[in-house]
């Protein structure tokens, strides 16, 4: 028999994917170190409010407005609170947005596409006008309008964050299962005596699942943005929170006077966030590329 | 042939860096083609054909590289030579003709323009008189009204003529070698004669030399003076073609030859002697079969209509203005027209036809996935066709009626292992209940289909192409349906376990009763495992009856042309291995 010996160490899809995952960040250490900062990251937000010297909501008028020194790191604010308690306390919330949304879009525009992309017909023409629609707005306007119109609170919020991201969503999620639609497994498994609905949720999704995660890494720094710049223009959380937006938005108008600090530090924690989701959306498109596990 | 070669590859040695260290691909392998000659690489996949001729074109993919060896073509030696200089040579004095020729040619650009486009880049033909070269050039392949053709887009065209432009491109500017690369492997038995006797003609003409890379021995032995076999990135043999099809020296050689089904030979025959030997033929016990006067599956006056789209648009309208189109065209497609046939229990039928011949319309109706337009479809006196595609796949029925698909890998979830893949239609509609119950279930699934057990937790990927098709054919038998639809089982496989698998389907129908409704493009494959044939030509019957009558003496033009179009060495009546393709 010439059935060629496949490869030696058969594994758990698990273990296999941890393998490609070393192997790949071996390969590209931004991916690896893309990886090492969303872990920092995850632990300022889970243990960060418990570990900060200075409780970040105290105001301390006496000592307002200094630089950054060995007794705040960061300097303080107008009214003497520290900006690095507020800084690393207000990762929690951002990062807490960010995941909400992205997980409620990726219900929302996830299993639309996938219904759209696999059922086509009526269903396939109601998102794709949904998603029309959506992106016929510019998004921020459209989250302001969503935010202005239900209240801002947190939860609304996230509900526009995960709206505007939705036709990005449900586009992706439409292409993938349509090329799969009519595979040669989705008819063995209708030959099998699967339902329609059981074929899109047991053998198509799981499929679509690793383009899926790379788009919620990619829309992950979008949606902090967007989360940090309705708060920016106020109407997000609301002071004295912290929350990385506000911040900025309360240390713009001391930029003039010199000082920067105030709008520096939490503007740099953004932009951090941002730039390690999106690095990371990068190495987790190339951990699930087929194109690279040769 | 001069003393001097064309082509003198020596030591070749290729490797790839994969993630497993590296590979070697090809390993010091010597080949030479001399002018005007045409040579054979025969190999199954993964035997290093392929890599060897990219090695030589300097086209190997990043990951690749020439690690060893020289290879010269007419005293430049192409491993030195700098990319400006291979750009040179690549079209103007080596060209390539690859296996799928739609994806060898630029969608959106007519093919008279990327005709035109080679011979400028390579000045071959002043700009004023680059259209007539190329019209001539289209009419040199034996396109037909050429003039006309030059307007024509990639898609307009059948596989075989997209083929013919590539071969045309690829001979534009008279190079000295050419390199094709399974060109036939895509298209049909007559087709593949036409493309082929058209390639070796014009290279004859042209003194030109030729490397055919196939994995076709039949193909290679037909049309080329020497065959140069490969086994796992080493030549094995390299022989007159002759020589090679009559008496091959090496093990590999003739297992290959056993293995490649020709008229005159049983389905034992295929495989290797020692496992032929090894299994006497009488070992499976027949299972008594029913002894009815109903068929199992009876078909009458099928129809499948399809609406016409691009002719009612637009573009169909103005076409017609433009071209004055004389009769309007009905606005149906008739994929399948007015067909009867019957399987009796036990019975396997082939359904043979070429590509669009509606062989695989007719049974996917049959397997209840798409709905008739027209006509009965009995299995067992019930009237299934009636039954709504939808609403039969949860049906008790669906039990009975299974099917093996073409590509094993692409019938396979690539999320799911192979064991879950087996267990899927138990869970869905066996009677077998219990987590322990269905894997025993599967795991004597896997030993009837002769996989090994422990490969069951493992996902497709990981595991080779014959393993995969096992897979296919355990989850295909699960429930014991009575009628099993084959379509194209192994075409996607190597000849060697085309053989296995083959044999293994046999043993499986006589020791479970099945029947089997096998549809191929293939009509030796057909001999060998079906009693009966009907023959399809655009959605019509053309003949039917007993395998060996129809296969022996066909009475329809259509069955003696496809018959004719098998590649069918025949040596007594050539002196040398040269085809006559002069007519």
């Amino acid at each position: 028999m010439t059935d060629r010996v496949a490869p030696a160490r058969p594994s758990s899809g698990l273990a296999a994917l941890i393998r490609h995952g070393r192997y790949v960040i071996a390969e590209n250490r931004v991916t690896g170190f893309a990886f090492a900062l969303f872990l920092v990251i995850v632990l300022t937000a889970l243990i960060g409010p418990h570990v900060v010297p200075h409780d970040p909501l105290a105001s301390d008028t006496a000592a307002a407005l200094k630089p950054p020194s060995a007794a705040h790191w960061f300097g303080t604010d107008q009214i003497g609170r520290d900006v690095f308690s507020r800084v690393v306390a207000a990762t929690r919330l951002d990062f807490f947005i960010a995941l909400a949304s992205v997980a409620l879009v990726f219900f929302m525009g996830g299993l639309a596409g996938v219904a759209a992309g696999f059922f086509g017909g009526w269903t396939d023409r109601v998102v794709g006008r949904i998603a029309d629609t959506i992106m016929a707005f510019p998004l921020f306007v459209l989250a302001m309008g969503i935010v202005a119109a239900l209240g801002n609170t947190v939860q609304n919020i996230i509900l526009a964050t995960a709206i505007v991201n939705f036709p990005l969503y449900a586009r992706v999620a439409r292409a993938e299962a349509n090329v799969r639609r009519e595979a040669g497994f989705v008819l063995a498994a209708r030959l099998s005596g699967n339902g329609e609905l059981r074929i899109l949720l047991a053998q198509i999704l799981p499929n679509i699942m690793p383009i899926m995660i790379v788009q919620m890494s990619l829309t992950m720094g979008y949606a902090i943005l967007n989360a940090a710049g309705l708060s920016f223009i106020g109407l997000g959380v609301r002071p004295p929170t912290a929350e990385w937006g506000i911040m900025v938005a309360e240390g713009a108008a001391f930029m003039v006077s010199g000082e920067w600090w105030i709008a520096f530090f939490p503007g740099a924690a953004l932009m951090i966030a941002v730039f390690c989701f999106n690095l990371l959306g990068d190495g987790l498109r190339d951990i699930v590329d087929p194109q690279r596990r040769t | 042939m001069t003393s001097v070669p064309l082509l003198d590859v020596r030591d070749l040695t290729v490797e790839f860096s994969t993630r497993r260290g590296v590979v070697r691909a090809v390993e010091k392998i010597d080949l030479s083609v001399g002018r005007g000659e045409t040579v054979a690489i025969v190999g199954e996949s993964g035997s290093g054909k392929s890599v060897t001729s990219y090695a030589v074109m300097r086209i190997l993919d990043r990951a690749g590289r020439i690690a060893e060896g020289s290879v010269m073509f007419s005293g430049i030696d192409l491993r030195a030579a700098d990319e400006d200089d291979m750009r040179d040579i690549r079209g103007r004095e080596i060209s390539m003709v690859f296996q799928n020729p739609r994806a060898a040619l630029n969608p959106i650009r007519k093919i008279g323009r990327q005709i035109e486009d080679v011979l400028l880049e390579h000045v071959k033909a002043a700009r004023a008189e680059v259209t007539e070269k190329a019209v001539e050039i289209l009419d040199q392949v034996r396109i037909a009204r050429p003039r006309e053709r030059y307007h024509a887009y990639p898609f307009e065209l059948s596989g075989g003529m997209c083929q013919r432009v590539v071969i045309a491109l690829a001979l534009a500017c008279r190079p000295q070698l050419l390199i094709a690369d399974e060109p036939t492997t895509g298209l049909d038995v007559t087709t593949q004669k036409t493309v082929m006797d058209l390639v070796v003609e014009l290279t004859r003409d042209r003194g030109m030399s030729t490397i055919l890379i196939t994995h076709d021995l039949g193909l290679a032995a037909t049309y080329c003076d020497r065959v140069v076999v490969m086994e796992k990135g080493r030549v094995v043999e390299s022989a007159a073609a002759r020589t090679v099809f009559t008496a091959p020296s090496h093990p590999y050689t003739r297992k290959l030859m056993r293995a490649t089904p020709r008229p005159g030979l049983a389905l034992r025959d295929l495989l290797p002697e020692e496992e032929a030997a090894a299994v006497p033929a009488a070992t499976v016990a027949k299972l008594p079969v029913k002894d009815e006067h109903r068929p199992l599956l009876y078909v009458d006056k099928l129809v499948k209509e399809y609406p016409r789209k691009g002719l009612a648009g637009v573009s169909g309208a103005l076409k017609k203005l433009v071209r004055r189109a004389p009769a309007p065209e009905p606005d149906v497609f008739r994929a399948v027209d007015g067909i009867s046939f019957f399987v009796n229990r036990g019975e396997s039928v082939g359904l043979v036809g070429e590509s669009g011949c509606g062989k695989s319309t007719t049974s996917t109706m049959v397997m209840r996935l798409i709905d008739k337009t027209d006509g009965i479809i009995l299995f067992d006196g019930e009237d299934i066709g009636e039954i709504p595609a939808k609403r039969f796949a949860r049906l008790p029925m669906r039990r009975r009626i299974q099917m093996v698909f073409q590509d094993p890998t692409d019938s396979l979830n690539p999320r799911f292992t192979a064991a879950r893949v087996i267990a899927d239609p138990i869970l869905r509609l066996g009677d077998i209940r219990g987590r322990d119950a269905v894997r025993a279930r599967c795991e004597e699934l896997a030993r009837q289909v002769g996989l090994p057990v422990d490969l069951l937790d493992r996902f497709p990927h990981q595991l080779s192409g014959g393993q995969k098709a096992r897979v296919g054919i355990a989850r295909a038998i699960a429930l014991k349906p009575e009628l099993v639809i084959l379509d194209e089982p192994t075409a996607a496989l190597d000849v060697s376990v085309q053989a296995v698998v083959l044999n293994l389907l046999q043993e499986l129908k006589d020791s479970l009763g099945m029947s089997y409704l096998f549809v191929s493009h293939d009509l030796n494959v057909v001999r060998l495992l079906c009693d009966r044939v009907i023959v399809m030509r655009a959605g019509k019957i053309v003949e039917t009856g007993p395998t060996e009558q129809v296969l022996s003496a066909p009475q329809a033009q259509y069955t003696r042309d496809l018959i004719a179009a098998i590649p069918q060495p025949n040596f007594a009546e050539r002196p040398v291995g040269r085809a006559a393709a002069h007519s």
